[in-house]
């Protein structure tokens, strides 16, 4: 799942499938073995990280303990799933030097904020989840309208990244869908049921070293055979928006809106604020990382730390979907509007037959089945704890032992990973329902984001306000987007997400006002650590120390939060002088 | 537990460890591949660059760092630590189940 996760993996390999795909890796024996070595230590990783689980919290939080590097990495790579992989290097050979607002604009200053100003009233609050935290600051009904959102949410969408890697094996190694989608749901299963969110978190930053190694390497000499940075630059010149690709700024290819000023606007409001705030900040399946850390500090610091390899990842992911622009000929032929047997989604897997080895090819393979495998998982291990905390101990069966809600949470791992590899086999015969499901949840963040926002600043908002504001806003989305898709509304699909998620923003803040003034407010002091301004004295005091005194300075969260701000704007600055 | 498997396990457990561990066997096989077993047509696809070379090299060397790393700040598994941690999730449960 990713930021605008919309048009990922849409249309998918699945064309080009058959004894001659032009995608087909020839894999060797040794591929396979360095395959068949990162399963086995993942495997490993789980039944290691047994030992640690004694307790629900330790199964569905990594019982709080675990240092700001690994869940400031995983935050990150709970987010590099395969389908972030090659979709924003799609990007980048579509939209050249465009693509990077994903990531410096429409990632890092939102990733700043949560740590900075939003972290302490999560981690403070101790709450477990983040629709535990609705019900704190709002109400029960807003929990359980969030949480059944969510938990539909995660288990399709474990689902949509089991059917993306099926294909994605299936046209490069050609085994079939079925074993493909049967083989990593096991994996899953057993890794994230046996260990807990301590084995997805280990893998999602297991993979990230992987990616990155494999990534460098397809970079560094993708570049080197298309004659460095100047050849890739002099060969899209030629090519028909090849002088627009190269800028950045005003990005009418990646908004699709002509008036240069409003296409700005549209990349520094719709993605920059709406949809990169919205999703980096509330989303669970990314929070949940920061939740596991060991102390205030560590939680703050989570998103911090994760800001900066997300800015320079931005460079070996969007890069070689350049150079796959100017290098591939099926792409080529794409930009310049034809027809091509390859699509931009094949962005990776084309680099990595044209110019991998064997040998390295299988350290490649491992990063992309391990970031599928861990995009999953990260869906599976945030969609137990919301299930088990929120609707299971907060509503349904409250009060149980947490032994109980310890073998809750297994089962729902079992029986959530059962219904992603349902919904994988159901997608392969309806493949655009996928691309519907990614899209429609990617606005949902959204008015969920507002109502945070409208809880966090107002003290004045009820209890029925979140609910109200939540449903309406969402109802909101779901209109634009079926206007959008029906054709009543004819904007690209970029500007219909950012369309949709102003409207859902607009709406929710609207209806959670009108609300408010008209229903009962809570007391103060059952907003005590939830509202900013109503604060107790000592709790906020530890809260501002964590990470700002008595701590050395790269660990101080304006340092981290500020220089992760500025390494952003210098990106920016460096591709505008090369 | 005595203290001593305590120590061992940490250390298996402590992800730098894993990831040493991933990196040195994927940097050996890239090593051995690239120094003898990669046909040249294959090299000729990366621009003459020995991919398997370079990169099993620089697996190795993250490796190491990795080593260095964990042995340089090993986990610590002092009492007054593990008490800590055991008291910090006592007490978030103890909120929680206030909260309901």
């Amino acid at each position: 799942m990713n930021v605008l996760g919309t048009q990922l993996l849409s249309g998918t390999v699945s064309e080009v499938v058959g004894a001659d795909a032009p995608l087909r890796l020839h894999a060797g024996v040794v591929d396979y073995v360095l395959v068949a070595t990162y399963f086995a230590l993942v495997l490993g990783i789980g039944f290691i990280a047994r030992r640690s689980v004694s307790s629900s919290l330790d199964f569905l939080l990594s019982g709080r303990s675990l240092p700001a590097w690994v869940t400031g990495l995983a935050f990150m790579s709970a987010n590099l799933g395969a389908t972030e992989l090659l979709g924003q290097s799609a990007n980048g050979a579509e939209f050249g030097i465009q693509a990077v607002h994903y990531y410096w604009i429409g990632a890092i200053p939102a990733m700043v904020f949560l740590g900075l100003f939003m972290m302490p009233f999560f981690y403070g609050s101790k709450v477990r989840s983040v629709p535990e935290f609705l019900r704190r600051r709002y109400n029960p009904a807003t929990q359980r309208f969030q949480a059944v959102l969510f938990a539909v949410a995660s288990v399709l969408l474990a689902g949509v990244n089991l059917y993306a890697m099926a294909i994605v094996v299936n046209a490069l190694l050609g085994w079939p869908l079925w074993l493909a989608i049967i083989i990593a749901g096991v994996v899953v299963l057993i890794y994230t049921l046996i260990g807990g969110l301590s084995a997805s978190i280990y893998n999602e930053v297991l993979q990230f070293f992987v990616i990155v190694a494999a990534m460098v390497p397809i970079t560094l000499v993708g570049l080197h055979k298309a004659g460095g940075w100047a050849g890739v630059k002099a060969k899209l010149f030629e090519q028909p928006n090849g002088h627009s690709l190269l800028h950045a700024f005003p990005a009418h290819e990646l908004t699709g809106i002509h008036n240069p000023f409003w296409s700005v606007i549209g990349v520094v409001l719709g993605l920059g604020f709406v949809t990169s705030f919205g999703y980096w900040t509330t989303n669970f399946t990314e929070v949940q990382r920061a939740f596991s850390a060991k102390d205030m500090s560590a939680a703050r610091r989570t998103p911090l730390i994760a800001a900066f390899p997300k800015t320079l990842i931005a460079l070996v992911i969007i890069i070689p979907g350049i150079i796959a622009a100017v290098t591939v000929p099926g792409i080529e032929k794409l930009n310049a509007g034809g027809t091509s047997n390859v699509q931009y989604n094949d962005v990776v897997p084309l680099l990595m037959q044209q110019l991998l080895p064997n040998g390295f090819l299988g350290v490649a393979l491992a990063g992309l089945l391990a970031s599928f495998m861990a995009g999953m998982a990260a869906n599976v291990s945030s969609l137990n704890t919301v299930f088990t905390y929120d609707l299971w101990q907060g509503w349904l069966r409250p009060g149980k032992s947490d032994k109980h809600y310890l073998n809750v949470g297994r089962w729902v791992t079992v029986i959530g990973t059962l219904i992603a590899i349902g919904t994988a086999f159901i997608a392969g015969n309806f493949g655009n329902i996928m691309d519907y499901i990614q899209t429609l949840f990617s606005f949902f963040n959204v008015p969920l984001f507002a109502v945070f926002i409208m809880g966090l600043l107002w003290k004045r908002a009820t209890g029925h306000a979140g609910w109200a504001g939540l449903a309406s806003g969402t109802a909101g989305a779901v209109v634009i987007f079926v206007l959008n898709q029906t054709g009543v509304i004819p904007i690209s699909s970029q500007g219909s997400s950012y369309l949709g998620g102003g409207v859902a923003l607009v709406i929710a803040i609207v209806v959670g006002v009108i609300v408010s003034l008209f229903s009962n407010p809570k007391r103060d002091e059952e907003l005590v650590g939830l509202v900013r301004g109503l604060v107790d004295k000592n709790a906020v005091a530890q809260a501002e120390a964590a990470g700002t005194s008595g701590v050395v300075w790269y660990r101080n969260v304006w340092v981290l939060g500020i220089s992760a701000l500025v390494l952003a704007a210098a990106c920016y600055i460096f591709f505008m002088f090369v | 537990m005595p203290n001593h498997d305590n120590k061992v396990l940490n250390f298996l457990f402590d992800l730098r460890t894993i990831i040493a561990v991933l990196f040195t066997i994927y940097g050996i096989v890239c090593v051995i591949w690239g120094a003898g077993l990669t046909p040249s047509a294959q090299l000729d696809k990366a621009g003459g660059v020995n991919i398997n070379l370079w990169a099993g090299v620089g697996m190795i060397v993250v490796a190491a760092l990795f080593v260095w790393w964990t042995l340089a700040k090993p986990v610590t598994t002092d009492a007054a630590a593990e008490e800590a941690a055991a008291r910090r999730i006592a007490e978030s449960e103890a909120e929680a189940k206030q909260n309901l």
